[in-house]
């Protein structure tokens, strides 16, 4: 499979990264080799193999319900652009 | 006076314990030594009075009988460790000012040691890379010249400042980490030792994440029991980390030195790839060689799956990257540049904030995983790394107790050389250290040798999960064969 430079443009936006038009097709190369390039998994037989889902055989363990951490608002927003009362800043989305 | 930048970790250890230097001598000699090797771009932020601060407290605490197992030995920290009050930016533009409220598991245990923090240390941006040069702050120059050249070389990637630190002395040892092969890669080019544990064994909290299930945090240090000492501190059950694995951390460095005899050494065949160099065959030969010798019993295995390895992990690291990354929004840290709206904003700063290597393996990751090609692309990629470590299932089973390939395919490669036109050419770098990552397995890359060019070329052992002990035996009995690997010249001071 290969990507035209309107898919390029596509995933550059669910990507939510602005691209000027002449990246585009530098762009469009460099995916497209990278696509090429697993395209070998094709010819591997996969056929009742089970996806990789933990790296480990383990269970993920829970833990209680319970609120463990917290009450430092200062810290969490020490490092943000725009704050204001310990809010994070954003531009406006609802009209 | 000595040296004492020359000191391994181990003896650094010893001679402070014994009281023959103090940690403060040791700290000064290597603050002095870090800012005369600032052409080597290794560090990204130096902490002198951090650094003499804390080698201060470990004088203090060796006078009460206090030490701790690292006491006062000056370590380099790569920048991915978030590092309470000390800035952490994993060499992107996106958190350059970035300053942690919080420490990471792994470097919190080192200071719980004693150990002593010198600076943050150069690395790929978020670790994506196999050469160093895709940082923010710039390539970091590897100390090692080819003869008669003074070419600048790399110093792999994407660990890259903790293996030139390491080697260039200006560093007792460094912490790193390995997503597909990022400890163990600039390990062998530089003449380092490096470790990447078992998944799960070193906790992940508070270093910034790549593919979260593929990254390991590890050592970089000049010798196998260097390393052994320091991934005793590093490893550990963290319950931060849900991956993070609840088992006891065994005593490394008794390892070191134990012998090797009766041990079956698997030689897999579809490492042999095709255009393999002369160099890098005579270099495997020599480390079956060495193994043979010390009494293991060398057998030839297969892994098919191996050739898949680099494919599929190019589907799994982008899109779990792509996943990690979609954090960095102009919103709780960072830069922000503005937009017509909220969604122009989010792609602004994501442009200015990552660089070209990072924008685009999060545009394939996001492509692997968008609506259609999900399972063609990541489903099939999962299922592909189910066989890849089923593969080495069935060689453990036949009681193979390590298997012995080369590091790289080649020696340091010169900055600028590689993967201006195909990124994957670079990409090819990882062809022997990725699989290890794909299955979860510990690995260690020791020095076998050098180049017809003076470079150094690594060997990599690969073990069973949680046997990393075997590997410190194995790694013992190559670097004693092969002699360590020194320096040839300090040209940058």
């Amino acid at each position: 499979m290969s990507v035209d430079s309107a898919t390029v443009r596509r995933i550059a936006h669910l990507a939510r990264i602005s691209v000027n038009d002449d990246e585009i097709a530098p762009l469009q190369n460099e995916l497209n080799a990278i696509l090429a390039f697993v395209e070998q998994l094709n010819e591997v037989d996969v056929a009742n193999v089970e996806p990789m889902t933990s790296v480990t055989p383990m269970q993920l363990r829970q833990r209680e319900d319970k609120v463990t951490d917290g009450h430092y608002p200062n810290k969490i927003v020490g490092n943000a652009p725009l704050t204001e009362d310990n809010y994070f800043l954003v531009p406006k989305v609802v009209e | 006076m000595t040296d004492l930048t020359q000191l391994t970790l181990a003896e650094a250890r010893d001679a402070v314990a014994a009281k023959t230097i103090s940690s403060t001598e040791i700290t000064k000699a290597f603050v002095d030594a870090v800012e005369k090797a600032r052409p080597l771009n290794a560090y990204v932020l130096e902490t002198p009075e951090k650094a003499l601060a804390m080698a201060k407290a470990s004088d203090e605490r060796i006078a009460k009988g206090q030490a701790g197992p690292l006491e006062g030995l000056p370590l380099g920290i790569k920048d991915l460790y978030a590092t309470e009050g000390t800035r952490t930016t994993a060499c992107s533009k996106i958190i350059g000012n970035f300053v942690p409220a919080y420490e990471s598991t792994v470097t919190s245990q080192l200071w719980r040691d004693g150990a002593v923090m010198l600076g943050k240390l150069n690395n790929d941006e978020f670790a994506m890379g196999s050469s160093n040069e895709t940082s923010a702050f710039g390539p970091v120059v590897s100390p090692w010249q080819r003869t008669g050249s003074n070419a600048k070389l790399v110093p792999g990637g994407s660990s890259g400042g903790s293996s030139a630190a390491v080697a260039a002395n200006i560093c007792l040892g460094a912490t790193a980490t390995d997503t597909g092969g990022s400890i163990r890669q600039p390990a062998a080019f530089t003449g380092t030792v490096g470790i990447k544990p078992t998944y799960g064994r070193c906790s992940r909290w508070g270093i910034v994440a790549f593919a979260s299930s593929l990254d390991q945090a590890g050592p970089i240090a000049k010798t196998v029991r260097d390393n052994a000492i320091l991934l005793r501190s590093m490893a550990g059950f963290d319950p931060k980390d849900s991956t993070s694995v609840d088992r006891p951390v065994p005593d490394y460095e008794k390892a070191v030195g134990a012998s090797v005899k009766g041990m079956k050494i698997g030689i897999p065949k579809e490492y042999r790839v095709d255009g393999m160099s002369a160099e890098i065959e005579a270099l495997w030969q020599k480390g079956a060689d060495m193994l043979r010798a010390a009494g293991a019993e060398i057998v030839e295995v297969s892994l098919p799956h191996t050739k898949y390895a680099l494919p599929a992990y190019y589907i799994v690291a982008p899109a779990e990257a792509s996943s990690n990354l979609a954090r960095y929004d102009g919103v709780r840290y960072g830069v922000r540049v503005p937009g017509k709206d909220i969604v122009s904003m989010y792609e602004n700063t994501r442009a200015e904030g990552f660089g070209k290597e990072v924008r685009r393996r999060i545009m394939i990751g996001t492509y692997v995983l968008s609506a259609g090609y999900y399972d063609a692309y990541y489903v099939r990629a999962q299922k592909i790394r189910t066989l890849i470590r089923q593969d080495f299932e069935k060689v453990y089973a036949q009681g193979v107790n390590a298997i012995l390939t080369p590091a790289t395919p080649s020696a340091a490669f010169g900055i600028g050389e590689k993967g201006g036109a195909d990124p994957v050419e670079m990409y090819l770098n990882d062809v022997f250290t990725v699989t290890v990552n794909m299955a979860g397995l510990p690995g260690i890359a020791v020095p076998g040798g050098l180049s017809t060019e003076g470079l150094p070329l690594g060997l990599q052992l690969i073990g069973r999960p949680f046997d990393e002990e075997t590997l410190f035996s194995l790694g013992e009995v190559i670097e004693q064969a092969a002699g360590r690997i020194a320096l040839p010249q300090r040209w940058w001071a």
